[in-house]
Order: C-alpha cells, then sequence, then structure tokens
C-alpha cells in the first residue's frame, strides 16, 4: 500500500506544478486548461454531454469510440500474435531462413508505422483495416524479436534431453521451445500492446474516417477547439496505456511463476 | 546371445582437414544385460562423445552402435539418459510428474498408464509425494533423483548416465550411489555410466572400462570382483576394492602424454552459417537494447 502511494508522488507533484502553472497564468488557459477543469471532463466524457444519441456526428458519441478503439486494439493484438509467434518459432530454429530473411526484415523493421500511412490508405482505403494493418505492423517487432531470442537462450541441454526421448524437431519445438519462450513472448506482447495503441490512436486521429478516440479527439480539435477535451482523452489514454501494462504484469507474474523464481534465484 | 550393447570400431573426429580433432578412436567394447558397466577416462578425453553417440544425439564419423542388435542411427526409443546438469536437463515450466511424464507423453502412452508409470517411478527413487512441486523448489539431490525417475519411467532397455553425481556434494553423492545400485538390482537394468571418479566408477560397476587420453580407446576392461551388495563404508576398505582403484588409477596415470590436441573445433559451413547467425543476433539484440532504452 505505501509502495502504491510512492508511486503516486511523482504523479502528484506534476499535477501540482500543472495547476500551479495555470494559477500563475504561465500557461495561457485556452491552451492549457488546469487539472481542475481537465480531470473532471474525463469522468464527463462517459456521460451524456459527450454521448448523444445523434448518429449525424461520429463525434458524439465518446463511449462507442472508446470502445472501437479498444476493440481494435485487441483484435490487431491478437492478428500480431497469430502471425510473430510462429513466424519467430521458424526464424529462432531454422538459422538457415533466419539468415535468408535477415536483410528483409532489418530493411522492414526501422520503417515506421506512420510512414506507410499514405501507403496503406491507398491500398485499403481508411477504413479500420487500415489502423488495424498498421499497428499489426508495428507489433509484429517486438513478438517476433522476443520469440527468436528466446529461442536462441534455450538451453542445449533441454533439447539434447528431448532429443535423447526420442523427440523429433517439430515435437521439441512445440513441447519445448515453446513453453521455453512464452515468458519472453509474453513480455513482447505486453511491449507490443503499448505500441498497438499508440499506433491505432495515431492513425484515428492522422487518417481519419474511422470511428474511435483518436478521431474523437480530431474533432473537438478541429470544430471547437476544446483544449479541455483534448487533454482528457490524452491524459485517459495514457490511463488505459497504464492499466493494461499493469494487468499483463499481474498475468505474467501468475502465469509464469517458473520463470520469475528462476530468475529470482 | 546378442550383448544389449555392442559399440563396435567406433571413431568420431569434430571437423575435418588440419585442425580435424578425433575425440574417440578404435572403440570397441559390449554391455550385456543386466550389466552396470562404467567407463573412467581423464577428464576431456572424449567420454561425453561416446556417449552421444550411444545415444544418438551424434552421429559417429565411423563404426557402430547396436542396441539389442539394432544398429542405432538415431537415438532409440528403449534408452534413456540422465545427465550431468540436472538443473539444465528438467523442464522448468513442468511439475515433477510432468516431467517424469514428459518422454511418455511423446511416447504416446496413455493418460491413466502415464500417471501410473510416473507415480510408481517417483517411489523407485524415494519421491513419491513430491510429484506436483517443481523442480525448483527441489534440492540438487532430488532434482537428480526427478531425472532418474524419469528416465526409469521410460523403462529403458539401456540408461545411461554422464557423470550423473558430479554435481551434489559428496553426501548426497553417496545417497544417490546406493539408490542407482538398489534400484538396478530390483529392475534388472542395464546401465552404462560414463565417470571421472575412480572410486565411483569400481564402486558403482560390475565392469570398469577405463579409457586413455585423447583420442580415447579402451585400455583395459576390468571385472569388479567385489559382492553385489555393496556398502558405501565395509565395501571401500575392503582389499579387492582397494586394489581395484589402485589398478584403475595406475592405468589412468601411467598412460603416456598424448600429442597435444588443437581444442579449436574446425567451422564446418553448418557451423560457419550458425556462427554467422549468432553475431548477426547479437547486433540485433545490441540494437533492442539500445532503442528499448
Amino acid at each position: 500500500m505505501i509502495r502504491f502511494f510512492r508511486g503516486l508522488v511523482g504523479i502528484v507533484i506534476i499535477l501540482a506544478l500543472w495547476q500551479l502553472g495555470s494559477f500563475t497564468g504561465l500557461f495561457p488557459q485556452t491552451y492549457i486548461p488546469p487539472p481542475t477543469t481537465v480531470i473532471p471532463r474525463m469522468f464527463e466524457l462517459f456521460g451524456p454531454a459527450f454521448n448523444v444519441a445523434d448518429t449525424s456526428s461520429t463525434s458524439s458519441h465518446f463511449v462507442s469510440d472508446l470502445v472501437a478503439t479498444m476493440l481494435t486494439w485487441l483484435l490487431a493484438l491478437l492478428i500480431a500474435i497469430g502471425i510473430a509467434v510462429p513466424a519467430g518459432l521458424i526464424l529462432g530454429s531454422v538459422p538457415s531462413v533466419r539468415v535468408a530473411t535477415r536483410v528483409i526484415i532489418e530493411f522492414l523493421r526501422p520503417i515506421p508505422s506512420v510512414a506507410i500511412i499514405p501507403l496503406i490508405i491507398v491500398m485499403l482505403g481508411s477504413g479500420v483495416e487500415t489502423k488495424i494493418t498498421l499497428a499489426v505492423y508495428a507489433a509484429i517487432w517486438p513478438i517476433l524479436f522476443n520469440t527468436i531470442y528466446a529461442l536462441d537462450e534455450i538451453d542445449p541441454l533441454l533439447l539434447d534431453t528431448a532429443r535423447s526421448f526420442g523427440l523429433g524437431k517439430a515435437r521439441t519445438m512445440f513441447t519445448v521451445g515453446l513453453p521455453h519462450a512464452a515468458p519472453f513472448i509474453f513480455t513482447g506482447v505486453r511491449l507490443a500492446s503499448a505500441v498497438v495503441l499508440i499506433v491505432v490512436i495515431s492513425v484515428e486521429y492522422l487518417a481519419g474516417g474511422v470511428i474511435g478516440i483518436g478521431k474523437f479527439t480530431l474533432d473537438w480539435a478541429s470544430g471547437s477547439g476544446r483544449q479541455d477535451v483534448i487533454l482528457a482523452v490524452t491524459i485517459l489514454a495514457g490511463v488505459i496505456g497504464y492499466l493494461l501494462d499493469g494487468g499483463f504484469l499481474k498475468l505474467q507474474r501468475v502465469l509464469f511463476k517458473w520463470n520469475t523464481v528462476e530468475a529470482g534465484k | 546371445m546378442t550383448p544389449m550393447l555392442e559399440v563396435a570400431d567406433l571413431r568420431h573426429t569434430y571437423g575435418s582437414g588440419p585442425t580435424a580433432h578425433t575425440a574417440v578412436q578404435n572403440l570397441k567394447f559390449e554391455v550385456a544385460a543386466g550389466e552396470l558397466a562404467c567407463i573412467v577416462g581423464p577428464s576431456g578425453c572424449g567420454k561425453s562423445t561416446l556417449l552421444r553417440c550411444i545415444a544418438g544425439l551424434i552421429k559417429p564419423s565411423e563404426g557402430t552402435v547396436s542396441l539389442h542388435g539394432d544398429k542405432i542411427d538415431r537415438t532409440p526409443e528403449d534408452l534413456a539418459v540422465v545427465f550431468q546438469d540436472y538443473s539444465r536437463s528438467l523442464f522448468p515450466w513442468l511439475s515433477v510428474r510432468g516431467n517424469v511424464e514428459f518422454p511418455l507423453r511423446s511416447r504416446g502412452v496413455a493418460r491413466a498408464e502415464r500417471r501410473k508409470r510416473a507415480e510408481e517411478a517417483l517411489e523407485w527413487v524415494g519421491l513419491s509425494g513430491a510429484g506436483a512441486k517443481y523442480p525448483w523448489q527441489l534440492s540438487g539431490g532430488m532434482q537428480q533423483r526427478v531425472s532418474i525417475a524419469r528416465a526409469l519411467a521410460c523403462q529403458p532397455s539401456l540408461l545411461l548416465m554422464d557423470e550423473p553425481f558430479a554435481s551434489v556434494d559428496a553426501q548426497t553423492r553417496f545417497e544417490l550411489e546406493d539408490l542407482l545400485l538398489r534400484v538396478r538390482h530390483e529392475h534388472e537394468s542395464t546401465v552404462l555410466l560414463v565417470t571421472h571418479d575412480i572410486d565411483e566408477s569400481v564402486y558403482l560397476g560390475d565392469r570398469v572400462l577405463v579409457l586413455s587420453k585423447s583420442p580415447a580407446s579402451i585400455v583395459a576392461d576390468l571385472t569388479v570382483d567385489l559382492p553385489a551388495q555393496r556398502d558405501q563404508i565395509t565395501t571401500r576398505e575392503s582389499k579387492n576394492f582397494v586394489a581395484l582403484r589402485s589398478e584403475v588409477a595406475r592405468l589412468l596415470h601411467n598412460q603416456p602424454a598424448a600429442e597435444p590436441e588443437p581444442v579449436v573445433r574446425p567451422a564446418s559451413s553448418a557451423a560457419e552459417d550458425e556462427a554467422a547467425a549468432q553475431r548477426f543476433l547479437e547486433a540485433e539484440r545490441e540494437q533492442t537494447r539500445q532503442t528499448s532504452r
């Protein structure tokens, strides 16, 4: 409990400085409203004022935007896992495949998702496919590399043990490689989760045309210049990211107890 | 009668060309069913290479290994290996029972039968009741018992042991040695045990095969003339035991020094690929470390 409160010290100081800045007029209130305005606004986002049952404007229903963003997050993360884990298992256990794909992977990896937005829009339009594709693209890397590295670090004696019991290559990959790599893969997924959230919201903001909290922010920024609403959404996105990460960490501790104990030795 | 294990003219050379390193050569011996044979040799003489050839983990450059008459070219089903490093050869994500059941699972043994055999094997090594624990919750000696139980659960016709008691403390070592003797009498197992410990080889073995320095070949095949029931104190005091251990020690120490062999393993093309992949990965990892900061 004490640790929990200690963790809050930083955030309390920032909020206090922010409030002080607004109070003394250092931050002009029109651009940076004080936390006393922004934080209540964050809760109001879920209230009737921002959830008008009017379908003519997409920016009028925050909760559906939030649900859309989170569903996209989940879908993109699942697709990325579905691609990156099998690919990582193959790349991690067949050196010739790894060497053969090395150049293409090293070429693709540093390209930021945001940079290929125009290309993807031309190819897929600006619908939900676009943000999913871009988020998947960004999320693949941490999962893929964590899978490959985990297989690299596997103790050769474990593999020999499996072989000495007559297990073939494929079977060894699933019964030894995969469980060994699981905690590392999970860490990759946790890192990817944050990346996906960032990319999904960015693409919603930059590409438009879809519902989601990025689009919601864009609408409130371009029309009314309601800085308080924009900051409220920003902080909420931060809170969501924080909670997701915390959830993943908790789950990791429960699922991979054997690994944390080993590491703690 | 065909011997349980027959090793004929075995030679294994790592690499090729001027940097080639021959680990074992001219190896020829047999192990009869129900026998416990110990192979003792100076460290680095190629004992592990020999064991890995027998286990089918590496393919020997020359010669054959046969298990009850069948030539081994891949890991045979009715063979089990206990490695020295129990902490690295048990699967940390599996419970003790899961570890013991692991080889049975891949052999398609039905669930109930698997459970039964695992419980039995754990009982043999004195670990009944520890099935639900995880390897990291056990002491080193207990972990090695789990590896032994795992090997026994396969009901192998040959049990290979690679310095199985080299990583535990002396007291545990005596316990495990006696455990092995008891279990093999109860199950009439055929065991081939590799060790660098002279006393251990004489104490455990029905036969002691003495290896030369690298490249290893057999310099002596001694029958251990000790009663089947052995005791850590009285057996080790007995005249026969002392005489035998001196003989083995003399055989090991009075060997003419072999020519110094280059230790560097020459790179075959596959090994080069592997090395290149490793370097590439290291660079990648470094990069990731930097970007993730």
